[in-house]
């Protein structure tokens, strides 16, 4: 092979070949959930590759951009499907991606010592909110303008830079051509961007090596399996053991992926809303605006939030600290067992309510803001943040709760008893005395089942974890 | 062969000072980068004064105009209209328009120049969706007791005819009244509210 060992002597092929795919060990207990860090790679590809083809035919003016992409729609060979592989592309991206981070709430993939990796991971999911939002002023529809106007004017609840702020985000005081430019810029630039957070996202997971199902450290197991014997005894080659099971995944995706973009691009006006059909009017706001589904649960939690003290910027800090709070996940999961196999049933328990939790969130932030639904949407926020400041309750596993823990137990109370003065002394006009009484108690029994009880009553239960993978 | 002697404390003088030269390159080349993000010379000067003519504006009719890109309604309220205005104080946030949401010459009861001609800006003060005007009066789908105004649909704030804001609505402040004068009877100038010559 003389052309490698030339090649070698000037760049490391051979040698990051095998250090990251054909030598990487990875365990040989992955499962269904491991699909998705792949899958969120063929979504980046095709985006990209989709977003390239576009922009060939796109015009980022306020004139021509909604003429532009109906252009891209009829006139240009082809062109339909490449636009509907973008569009559904950003939802599956999405879809992939809060799977992907569902498998590392299952497993701890979050925990010592991939904490640098997963907090890689968070901000390419800000990274990635950031490209879809910028994208989605693109097709200059009605949606796409008034999305953006709501949006940016949450920088302007912002005390004393709110206004400064927002007009350097938009480059004007109203969404206008100026605006669509550089949303048009960032919306280029952010996906290489992405792709360089992805490269640190998965050198690091290559320094700590993958968790598994169980949770078990192969790296601390024993050593030596039938192709290397310093290698875990566990660990089996990424190439081409993992390669042909992502394939299949890949094959299984692409197929539901196709399905969508042949037969219901729009999705029932979840992937494309409907209002974004006609094109951007400055002068009239449609009957009712939600951001694409994806964004949902964190508009919910933004409109749950009443604005006090004459400002209405508590529903905006609400909605970032419900995204910012991903990066403490690692400190605040203090379980001695990693994953949820060997999890008690209080944390099986606060997992699957955090999961109905972000779902009907996200049904909520679809739906105009009613009063039995805003004091639902308020009772889920209070739910979402208290599972995170409790997770050092209901994960201790018996050991004593830290000043940090006690810390967050005392903010959980004043929250909850925040969210219940709210409900009872100071909204008035607010929904039915039955309906308050049925969130108090459900508000007071997520409290004390997933913080006070297993934090100083009867800690929730662990299981032995196996000295090596199972199955 | 030179003097292998090395002055560390004449170097880190030079590393601290290299450093500080390149920090303050930096942030002097930061300035104009972040400063080409903000309004144009292009964007500032849009915000030309539009004239309109209100000759033909009948009772309780509403236009909306566009000026600096912002939808401007003009709606001519009718005499049961205004007379609700004066006793709504109850349930507004700001009924005497205290906060600077409007030119003085329209901080009255009415927030206008002549009694019946209201001028808005049409964005709301929550997060910047337009309202609609819903002039009729008595119970709606969304309050029991309407007295007309304005509903923003995007989160639920409500205004009176006068565009103040309800309290317990998300919007904090009352609608803005932007300068506005009139050139003569029946034609409006709006965006500017200085002596024309």
């Amino acid at each position: 092979m003389s052309f490698m060992n030339w090649l070698d002597n000037r760049f490391p092929a051979t040698k990051v070949t095998r250090e990251h795919i054909t030598e990487y060990y990875a365990p040989k207990n992955f499962n269904f959930w491991y699909f998705f860090g792949s899958l969120a790679m063929v979504v980046l590809a095709l985006q990209i590759v989709t977003g390239v083809l576009l922009a060939m035919n796109y015009k980022p003016d306020a004139g021509l951009a909604f003429d532009s992409v109906e252009y891209i729609m009829r006139d240009v060979w082809g062109g339909w499907f490449v636009r509907y592989v973008h569009s559904t592309g950003a939802s599956m991206f999405f879809v992939v991606i809060y799977l992907h981070m569902f498998r590392g709430l299952l497993y701890g993939s979050y925990r010592n010592p991939r904490e640098l990796l997963w907090i890689f991971g968070v901000i390419i999911y800000l990274a990635m909110m950031a490209t879809a939002f910028f994208g989605y002023l693109l097709p200059w529809g009605q949606m796409s303008f008034w999305g953006a106007q709501v949006i940016v004017n949450l920088f302007e609840t912002l005390p004393f830079v709110g206004g400064v702020l927002s007009e350097w985000i938009r480059g004007d005081y109203v969404i206008s051509d100026i605006t669509l430019n550089r949303f048009y810029a960032f919306h280029y630039l952010l996906p290489f961007i992405l792709v360089g957070l992805v490269f640190l996202h998965i050198v690091s997971l290559h320094k700590v090596g993958s968790n598994n199902p169980d949770g078990v450290e192969i790296k601390k197991g024993p050593k030596g399996n039938r192709w290397n014997e310093e290698a875990p005894k566990d660990g089996i080659p990424f190439h081409p053991y993992y390669t042909v099971k992502d394939l299949l995944g890949t094959v299984v995706f692409l197929a539901v992926f196709f399905g969508i973009v042949f037969f219901v691009p729009e999705m029932g006006g979840y992937f494309i809303e409907r209002p974004n059909f006609e094109p951007a009017n400055p002068l009239k706001t449609p009957e009712h605006i939600a951001p694409v589904w994806y964004f949902t649960p964190y508009y919910a939690i933004l409109r749950a939030v009443p604005s006090f003290a004459g400002t209405q910027v508590w529903g905006v800090l609400a909605m970032f600290a419900s995204i910012a709070v991903l990066f403490f996940l690692p400190w605040l999961d203090r379980s001695p067992v990693k994953s949820i196999r060997y999890k008690g049933p209080i944390t099986k328990l606060a997992l699957m309510v955090f999961v109905v939790v972000f779902i009907v969130l996200g049904w909520l932030g679809t739906q105009p803001p009613t009063t039995d639904l805003t004091i639902m949407a308020q009772f889920f926020t209070l739910v979402y943040l208290l599972f995170f400041l409790l997770f050092p309750c209901f994960s201790s596993g018996g050991e004593k709760l830290g000043i940090g823990g006690k810390l967050l137990l005392l903010v959980s109370v004043l929250l909850l008893l925040g969210t219940l003065f709210y409900w009872w002394f100071g909204w008035s006009g607010g929904p039915a005395s039955s309906l308050k009484l049925v969130y108090t108690l459900l508000s007071v029994g997520v409290l004390l089942i997933f913080g006070v009880v297993p934090a100083y009553i009867r800690p929730d239960s662990v299981k032995p974890v196996p000295e090596r993978v199972t199955s | 062969m030179a003097d292998h002697h090395v002055d560390h404390k004449r170097r880190r003088m030079l590393t601290i000072a290299t450093t500080g030269v390149g920090l303050a390159g930096t942030v002097g080349m930061a300035v104009p980068f972040a400063g080409s993000l903000v309004p144009s010379e292009r964007a500032k000067a849009a915000g030309a004064p539009v004239e309109v003519d209100i000759s033909r504006l009948e009772s309780g009719q509403q236009i909306t105009v566009e000026w600096r890109g912002k939808p401007v309604w003009i709606i001519k309220r009718s005499k049961e209209m205004l007379d609700f205005l004066p006793g709504m104080e109850g349930i507004l946030v700001d009924p005497d328009s205290r906060a600077a949401q409007q030119p003085e010459y329209a901080q009255n009861v009415y927030r206008s120049i002549k009694e019946d001609i209201l001028v808005l800006v049409g964005i709301c003060t929550h997060l910047g969706c337009s309202p609609k005007y819903q002039p009729q009066i008595g119970a709606v789908s969304f309050d029991d007791d309407w007295k007309g105004g304005f509903l923003c649909a995007c989160h639920g704030s409500k205004f009176d005819l006068a565009g103040r804001v309800y309290s317990g609505v998300p919007a904090p402040k009352n609608l803005v009244v932007p300068p506005h004068q009139y050139l003569s009877d029946t034609v409006l100038l709006i965006g500017s509210d200085e002596e024309v010559a």
